[in-house]
C-alpha cells in the first residue's frame, strides 16, 4: 500500500515546482519524506553518509510540486524544498541564499507555503 | 540524480526552520524514525506562521527525550528538572505576564511524576500552551512503564505486558478544566502545525497531545517494526472525530486513535481571573505585575 | 540601589518573625512568591499575600513543595526576585529544585522556618535540625549561601541582605529561621526605604549576538539575560558550557561545578558575618545560632559568674561555615561549646576547624519542641574549661 497524504491547500495553488535540498549529514535515514512524498520523487540512496545512514536521493526531480511535506515530516530537520520560480511571487518564499555564517541570528522569515 | 556526495552541507538556502532551532545543535540526540523532531518542525512552523515575537516565546522542557525540545528551539529555552516544566514555567508565566509560554516535554515528565503540577496547572487554567510528546513508554531511561503505557504493551519493566491501566489524556486534561485540548499523531503534520497555530493565539491552558513512534524502545519492545511502520499504524488507524466526548478517547494497545479537536472554549484564564479579582476587590489600590505591554494591556 | 518604597513598610512595628521576614521580602524588592501552607511557616505567605497586590507581586499557592520551588526558579529567569518559604518537610521537597537553582545560577531565597522533625515531627514546635540538609540537601557538589536570624528585626535585616546576596552570587539563599524566631513578637523597626540597600536585578548589557550565559570573563558570575529580552539562550539541569548547552564529559564537568563552588568559596569572607564577645582571653568559646544564641547568651552570663572565661560567637551565616575564624579562635582557646537543637550538626563543622589546634568542640543537644535550659550550657562551658 501507498501512503501520502494530500496538502490541505491542495486546491488553491497552480502547480507549482520546487527543487529538494537534502541536509545529508543531518539524515538518519528514517524513510519519512520517501514514503509520504506525493509525487515519489525520493528514494533511499545506497550511499551512506559519515553516520552510516541511507539518505535520500531525487529522482524525478521535474515532479516536484514544492509541497514541502517532506521537510515537515523530517524529523531530522533533513531535507526542505525550494520553489523554482516561474516568476510568480512563489519566488518570495526565501530562495534567496542568505550570506552563510554571517549572521547567527538570521531574520525570521515566512516558511514557504506550497 | 543526486547522490550523496553531490550534495555539499553548505546549500544555497538554508533550511527554513534554521531560524528557530539551534543549527549548531544539528544533528539531534533523537533516534532515527524518532517522530519529536517533526512536532518540532510543526511547532516551528506554526510559530512562523503566527507572526508572534519571538523574543517573548519561551520553551520549558523536563527530562526525557522530549524534554531536549527546550534545548534546541531557538528561544529562551529552560530544560529542568524530571516533572517540573509546569511549575517552572507558570514562575516564569508569573514573573512576566507578556510572554508567551510554552511547555515541551514528554508524557512520563508531564503526566507521571509531574501529574500533579498538570492537574493544577489545568484547573487554574494557567495561561501555558502545553504540548505533551506521547510515545506510550518512558524513552530515555530505557523503555520502562508509563502512565499511557496502553495494557498489554510491553516495556523494560513489565517484561509480561502492562497489566496498569493508562491515562487517557484528553479526558485528564479536558476533566480538570484545560480549555484547549486536541491530539494528533506526529502524521499530521498539517492539522498538528494547525492545532499548534490555534493553540498559540489562546489563552488559558491549553493541552496538546502528539503520538509519536518511539522505535528505539516501544516499537521494538512490541515487535511493532519501525518508526515508519509506526507513521503507517498512525495511518491506517487514526480516526478524525473533532469535539469527541474525551472519555471515549482512550487508547488500547495497537487499536484506533481518536485525533481532533475535543476542546476548545473561551474560559477566563488564571491571570485573567486573578486580575478581574484584585481590580474588583481592591479597586484603584491594586498594582498588578508590570506587563511592560503584554496582553493584559491590549 | 534604594528600596522600591512601595515594598516597605517604614515604621516601628511590632511583629512576629514569620511577618517580620514576610516585609523584609518585600522591603528587599521580592516580587514573586510561591509557597505551599506548612506550619509554622504560613504566616510568611499569608502576610504577603496580603500586600504583593498593593505593590504589584504576585503569589501564587503551589500545589506542594516541589511545584513550589521550580515556580521560584522560573520567575526568577524573568528577573522578578523571587523566593519561597517552608519548613522540614516541604525543604525535604525543595531540594532537587535548589539544586536547579544553584546548577542554573538563579537567584532566589528560599525561608525555612525549622520544626522538629525528622518526618513530619513537631509541626508546631522548634527545631535546628535541617542545618545540614541546608547544606547537603540536594545532590551532587554546589555551595548555597545560609544564614540564621535570632530575632523578629533579624530576620527583617537578615531578609534583605539575602536577596542582595542571591543577586551577587547567584545563588540560592536559605534563611534558616525556627519556629521560635518564626512565632516571637518583638518591636521590628523598618526604616524608610533610601536607608535601604538594594542590589538589583543586574541584567547584561552585551548584545544577544555576542552573548553567552555562563561566560564568566575572569569575574565570579555571568552576565544574567532575563527571558523575553531576545537573547533567546537556553539553560539546563545538566552540566552545560559557557552556551548554556549541555556537555557530557569529565572536563565539562570540572569547569562547571568548580566554578559553582569557587564563586562562593573564595568570598567567604566577603560573605560571612558572624557577631563576637569577648573571644579575646577566653578559655571557652560558645558557638550558636538562631533561637539558641540568645538562650545561650544567658548559659555564658551564668558561667562567668561562676569564674568562667567565656567568649561567645554567633553564627549570622551558617554557610558557607566560617572555617577561618574558627581555627584561627581555636588556636586560642581551650573548647567550644556548641548548643543546637538537635544532635549535633554544626558542632561537626566547629570539631573540623577546631581539631588541628587541638581544641574540643562540645555538643549540647536538644531533641527539639523547646530550647535549651541555660543552666545545661552554663554546665558544658564550666566542664569544659577545667
Ligand atoms: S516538496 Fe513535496 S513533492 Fe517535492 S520532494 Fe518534497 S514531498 Fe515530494
Ligand atoms: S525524512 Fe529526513 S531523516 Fe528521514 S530519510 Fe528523509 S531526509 Fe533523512
Ligand atoms: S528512545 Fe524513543 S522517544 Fe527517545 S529518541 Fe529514541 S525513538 Fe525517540
Amino acid at each position: 500500500m501507498k501512503y501520502w497524504r494530500k496538502p490541505l491547500d491542495f486546491g488553491d495553488v497552480k502547480v507549482p515546482h520546487g527543487e529538494v535540498r537534502i541536509l545529508v549529514e543531518r539524515c538518519k535515514g528514517c524513510g519519512f519524506c520517501v514514503e509520504y512524498c506525493p509525487k515519489d520523487v525520493l528514494v533511499m540512496s545506497e550511499e551512506f553518509n559519515k553516520k552510516g545512514y541511507h539518505p535520500p536521493k531525487v529522482v524525478k526531480a521535474g515532479e516536484c510540486v514544492n509541497c514541502n511535506l517532506c521537510e515537515m515530516i523530517c524529523p531530522d530537520f533533513a531535507i526542505f524544498s525550494v520553489a523554482v520560480s516561474d516568476g510568480d511571487a512563489a519566488g518570495a518564499a526565501g530562495s534567496s541564499p542568505e550570506a552563510a555564517g554571517a549572521d547567527p541570528r538570521p531574520p525570521e522569515r515566512e516558511l514557504r507555503r506550497a | 540524480m543526486s547522490t550523496p556526495a553531490e550534495h555539499p552541507e553548505v546549500l544555497p538556502e538554508e533550511h527554513p526552520v534554521a531560524p528557530y532551532i539551534r543549527t549548531d545543535r544539528m544533528p539531534h540526540i533523537w533516534c532515527p524514525t524518532c517522530g519529536i523532531g517533526t512536532v518540532v518542525k510543526c511547532f516551528a512552523t506554526a510559530l512562523a506562521e503566527s507572526g508572534l515575537d519571538l523574543n517573548k516565546v519561551s520553551v520549558v522542557s523536563g527530562i526525557g527525550c522530549t524534554g531536549r525540545v527546550a534545548g534546541y528551539m531557538k528561544l529562551d529555552g529552560f530544560h529542568t528538572t524530571h516533572g517540573r516544566a509546569i511549575p517552572f514555567a507558570t514562575g516564569l508565566k508569573l514573573g512576566r505576564p507578556e510572554l508567551l509560554v510554552t511547555v515541551f516535554s514528554g508524557d512520563g515528565d508531564l503526566v507521571g511524576i509531574g501529574g500533579n503540577h498538570f492537574i493544577h496547572a489545568a484547573r487554574r487554567n494557567m495561561d501555558l500552551l502545553v504540548i505533551l510528546v506521547n510515545n506510550f513508554i518512558y524513552g530515555m531511561t530505557g523503555g520502562q512503564n508509563a502512565a499511557t503505557t496502553p495494557l498489554t504493551a510491553k516495556t523494560s519493566t513489565m517484561p509480561y505486558g502492562n497489566f496498569e491501566r493508562a491515562f487517557n489524556l484528553p479526558q485528564l486534561a479536558a476533566s480538570c478544566g484545560a480549555t484547549y485540548v486536541a491530539r494528533w499523531t506526529c502524521l499530521h503534520i498539517r492539522r498538528l502545525t494547525k492545532a499548534f497555530g490555534e493553540a498559540l493565539k489562546r489563552r488559558g491552558f491549553r493541552f496538546i497531545e502528539v503520538i509519536t513512534p518511539c522505535a528505539t524502545l516501544y516499537a521494538r519492545l512490541n515487535k511493532l517494526g519501525s518508526g515508519l511502520d509506526l507513521m503507517r499504524f498512525y495511518h491506517d488507524n487514526a480516526e478524525i472525530r473533532h469535539g469527541a466526548d474525551t472519555r471515549e478517547v482512550g487508547i488500547a494497545f495497537q487499536d484506533r486513535i481518536v485525533c481532533g479537536k475535543f476542546v476548545d472554549e473561551e474560559q477566563p484564564s488564571f491571570l485573567e481571573m486573578m486580575h478581574e479579582h484584585y481590580r474588583k476587590t481592591l479597586g484603584s489600590k491594586y498594582v498588578p505585575t508590570p506587563p511592560e505591554g503584554g496582553w493584559l494591556h491590549e | 540601589m534604594k528600596a522600591d518604597p512601595a515594598g516597605v513598610l517604614t515604621g516601628v512595628h511590632y511583629l512576629d518573625g514569620d511577618f517580620a521576614c514576610g516585609e523584609g521580602a518585600m522591603a528587599a524588592g521580592c516580587r514573586f512568591v510561591a509557597g505551599y501552607p506548612i506550619t509554622p511557616s504560613t504566616e510568611v505567605v499569608e502576610r504577603i499575600s496580603r500586600r504583593f497586590p498593593l505593590m504589584g507581586g504576585t503569589f501564587i499557592q503551589m500545589e506542594d513543595e516541589l511545584g513550589s520551588m521550580a515556580a521560584v526558579v522560573g520567575a526568577s529567569w524573568t528577573g522578578t526576585k523571587s523566593m519561597t518559604v517552608t519548613s522540614g518537610p516541604g525543604f525535604s521537597l525543595m531540594m532537587e529544585n535548589i539544586g536547579l537553582a544553584a546548577m542554573m545560577e538563579t537567584p532566589c531565597v528560599v525561608v525555612n522556618v525549622q520544626r522538629g522533625g525528622p518526618s513530619t515531627g513537631l509541626p508546631t514546635m522548634v527545631g535546628q535540625a535541617d542545618m545540614m540538609q541546608a547544606r547537603w540537601g540536594s545532590h551532587g557538589d554546589y555551595e548555597v549561601i545560609a544564614l540564621s536570624p535570632q530575632s523578629p528585626q533579624e530576620t527583617f535585616d537578615l531578609m534583605i541582605n539575602a536577596f542582595n546576596l542571591a543577586e551577587v552570587y547567584r545563588v540560592p539563599v536559605l534563611v534558616m529561621m525556627d519556629e521560635c524566631v518564626g512565632h516571637m513578637t518583638e518591636k521590628v523597626v523598618i526604616p524608610p526605604a533610601e536607608e535601604i540597600e538594594i542590589v538589583p536585578r543586574t541584567l547584561t548589557g552585551q548584545p544577544p549576538e555576542s552573548y553567552l550565559p555562563y561566560k564568566v570573563d575572569g569575574k565570579p558570575v555571568p552576565e544574567f539575560a532575563r527571558a523575553g529580552d531576545g537573547y533567546r539562550f537556553h539553560t539546563t539541569g545538566l552540566t552545560h558550557d559557557e552556551r548554556g548547552y549541555p556537555v557530557m564529559s569529565k572536563e565539562c564537568q570540572e569547569k562547571c561545578v568548580s566554578r559553582l563552588l569557587d564563586k562562593v568559596r573564595r568570598n567567604v569572607d566577603n560573605i560571612v558575618r558572624l557577631e563576637e564577645r569577648e573571644v579575646d582571653g577566653a578559655d571557652v568559646v560558645v558557638v550558636a545560632y538562631g533561637i539558641t544564641a540568645r538562650v545561650a547568651r544567658i548559659g555564658v552570663e551564668l558561667a562567668k559568674l561562676q569564674g568562667a572565661k567565656v567568649g561567645f560567637i554567633r553564627l549570622i551565616t551558617v554557610w558557607p561555615f566560617p572555617d577561618r575564624r574558627i581555627r584561627a579562635v581555636a588556636e586560642k582557646v581551650r573548647a567550644f561549646v556548641v548548643p543546637e537543637i538537635n544532635y549535633g550538626q554544626m558542632v561537626l563543622e566547629v570539631e573540623r576547624c577546631a581539631a588541628k589546634a587541638g581544641a574540643d568542640a562540645v555538643l549540647v543537644p536538644h531533641p527539639g519542641g523547646g530550647v535549651h535550659d541555660p543552666k545545661r550550657i552554663c554546665e558544658a562551658i564550666l566542664g569544659a574549661a577545667k
